[in-house]
């Protein structure tokens, strides 16, 4: 069950925090502000700890954080409204841009949200071969997220460290479609292309180095005593008001909620993976650091079993769905069908229409629960586009978290939200 | 489970596709109807408040509109060969609301309220604080305005802004850019 037992659940505090009124706005008391003692400062947006341009109203007294309120939007870029122009197959290579680091999640929810208002179906090597790629993906989220959250509290060393298998990750991701980043190789129905010869054995590689890197990663900080005194017991959220915040992803699960999408609502072939999903009930950064450790450890398992499907399949098998209204057609029957040159000319020039419909599809991103409302008119290109971006939501925790913090462990709090600027902005 | 959201108050109507279930509720009753579901049906997290903009839904011209009304049967030849217009919505502007409920198995639900330019709908900050920023956004970008809610004001674009860029009748490129007028 996604309960906590009740003797961690008490140790977080008594009763709710979110600041009332404005939930996520820290408001100075009236005494403290009649000492004429409280300096209003800018953090950001241009900082170099802020993750992008994040801009935070602190007001401070003396070392202490008394009042605090986000700002975001310094990175709008209207992704929505571009989208609702393209048509539907153009409109895939949006959502990679909006969380560059998770890119594969989110380009996964939007093809998702096609496939469910077309009703069409994929085959098992795309959905395999989908599996480890987001798998990879979180890896590689979860390595940005370590590297840069100890840089910023000092440790210079762990950054080279992670970007040393961030580097493998893409090279596997560069293997697969020919782009590190945004690879927009989930494709409506299936697989952009076939996979590649040589990315069982690279991955597997990767899949065998993975956990003694993470070992070397946790003998560098997880006792180390500078990186315990700034985790420890700082940022604190309890599970009620996580849940009220609408928070997701590992900082749902340090607050000792077990609540996983993979788990709770396979999608892809997660219903047929082992792996187990790690909770803490401390609600602290360092819960939130040991949930990521730990999903990078089980990412890996995860990856290893996809391989181990993908490598069974019999030669041939198909990585996407056979639809020639949807799907484009293989390239060499290009040279010898008229009806398939009608078809990729049909499918690139107007695009494919998609029933009429709404829905709201969700999946588990390397940041939490990523929520994807497509509205579809029948017509070839989405009538609304809306995602629901984890980071975003995860800001609105900071005035909660920040209850009682010093100025330096705001840099710590705010990292261990780990949130993405563009995707926060869109 | 479905006869249990009779009871949800200021329900117009159910509607299932898709999977997914969406409650039509009165607007002037959403607050009762969310506190309600929070409360009595245990949706007690807000996953996502998203506003669509229905002007120029089914005129000719905005996009195509061939397929059949019951949508593409993938299994009959030529089903994209029929004239079928989308059923008209009620008002301009809808707000879904969507709700999960924290236990195993997961619920899911949309609570949608319908509106028309202009017309404002209560807040559900009390609800689930949550909704704070999402209510800003939808504020900002689609121009729904949220009464009683405690901080209504712009969130990804400029405080100074003009218009609301997600509504269909917000110009593509035609925003002012500083600095660019020619003189």
């Amino acid at each position: 069950m996604a309960v906590a037992p009740e003797k961690a659940r008490a140790a977080i505090y008594e009763g709710t925090r979110i600041p009332h009124p404005i939930p996520t706005v820290l408001q100075v008391s009236e005494e403290l502000k009649a000492t004429g003692d409280v300096l209003e400062i800018n953090f950001g947006p241009n900082h170099p700890s802020t993750h992008g341009v994040l801009r935070l109203i602190v007001e401070l007294y003396g070392e202490d954080v008394v009042g605090l309120e986000a700002v975001v939007g310094y990175l709008h870029t209207g992704f929505e409204k571009s989208m609702e122009q393209k048509t539907w197959w153009k409109a895939i290579t949006y959502p990679e841009r909006i969380d560059y680091l998770s890119f594969q999640a989110n380009e996964l929810v939007f093809v998702l949200a096609i496939e469910k208002l077309l009703g069409i179906p994929t085959p098992p090597k795309a959905d395999w071969m989908r599996t480890c790629l987001c798998e990879l993906n979180r890896i590689h989220s979860h390595l940005v997220w370590l590297g840069t959250a100890a840089l910023e509290l000092g440790a210079i060393s762990m950054f080279w460290y992670c970007f040393r298998e961030r580097e493998q990750i893409l090279d596997l991701f560069e293997m697969v479609c020919g782009a590190r980043m945004h690879t927009r190789y989930f494709q409506t129905g299936g697989l952009a292309e076939e996979i590649p010869r040589g990315f069982y054995p690279e991955a597997r590689r990767f899949v065998n180095w993975m956990p003694k890197a993470i070992e070397e990663y946790e003998g560098l900080v997880d006792r180390n005593k500078i990186w315990l005194e700034r985790t420890v017991g700082l940022g604190l959220l309890s599970r009620d008001d996580a849940i009220a915040l609408g928070q997701s992803g590992p900082v749902l699960r340090a607050s000792g909620v077990d609540w996983d999408l993979r788990k709770v609502e396979p999608y892809l072939a997660y219903g047929e993976c082992d792996f187990r999903v790690p909770v803490y009930y401390e609600g602290d950064v360092y819960a939130r650091y040991r949930v990521r450790m730990e999903e990078m450890r089980e990412s890996v398992k995860i990856v290893a079993q996809c391989l181990d499907q993908l490598e069974s399949m019999p030669a041939g098998a198909p990585w996407i769905t056979d639809d020639r209204k949807v799907v484009l057609p293989p390239r060499e029957e290009l040279q010898t069908s008229m009806e398939s040159l009608i078809h990729h000319f049909k499918i690139v020039t107007e695009g494919y229409r998609v029933p009429e419909g709404e829905v709201y599809v969700t999946v588990e991103s390397a940041r939490g629960e990523l929520g994807c409302y497509v509205v579809s008119d029948g017509g070839p290109r989405p009538w609304r586009v809306k995602f629901r971006a984890p980071s975003f939501v995860a800001l609105e925790a900071t005035a909660t978290c920040m209850g009682n913090a010093l100025v330096a462990d705001m840099i710590a709090i705010v990292g261990s939200l780990d949130t993405v600027m563009g995707e926060v902005d869109r | 489970m479905s006869s249990s959201w009779k009871k949800v108050p200021g329900l117009v109507r159910v509607e299932e596709g898709h999977g997914e279930t969406t409650l039509v509720v009165d607007p002037a009753r959403l607050v009762e109807a969310c506190t309600h579901l929070r409360d009595e049906e245990g949706f007690d997290y807000l996953s996502d408040i998203a506003a669509a903009d229905y002007l120029g839904w089914g005129t000719v011209g905005v996009s195509g509109y061939i397929g059949t009304a019951a949508g593409r049967d993938l299994n009959r030849p030529m089903t994209q060969g029929l004239q079928a217009l989308p059923r008209p919505k009620e008002k301009r502007f809808s707000v879904s609301y969507h709700l999960l409920a924290v236990t195993t198995p997961p619920r899911r639900v949309r609570v949608q309220a319908w509106l028309d330019e202009g017309e404002a709908v209560s807040s559900v900050v009390e609800v689930w604080p949550t909704a704070d920023w999402h209510e800003r956004e939808a504020w900002d970008l689609m121009g729904i305005p949220f009464t009683d809610h405690p901080n209504l004001k712009r969130i990804l674009t400029g405080d100074d802004w003009e218009g609301h860029p997600l509504r269909k009748d917000y110009p593509i490129g035609g925003e002012p850019v500083r600095f660019s007028e020619e003189k």
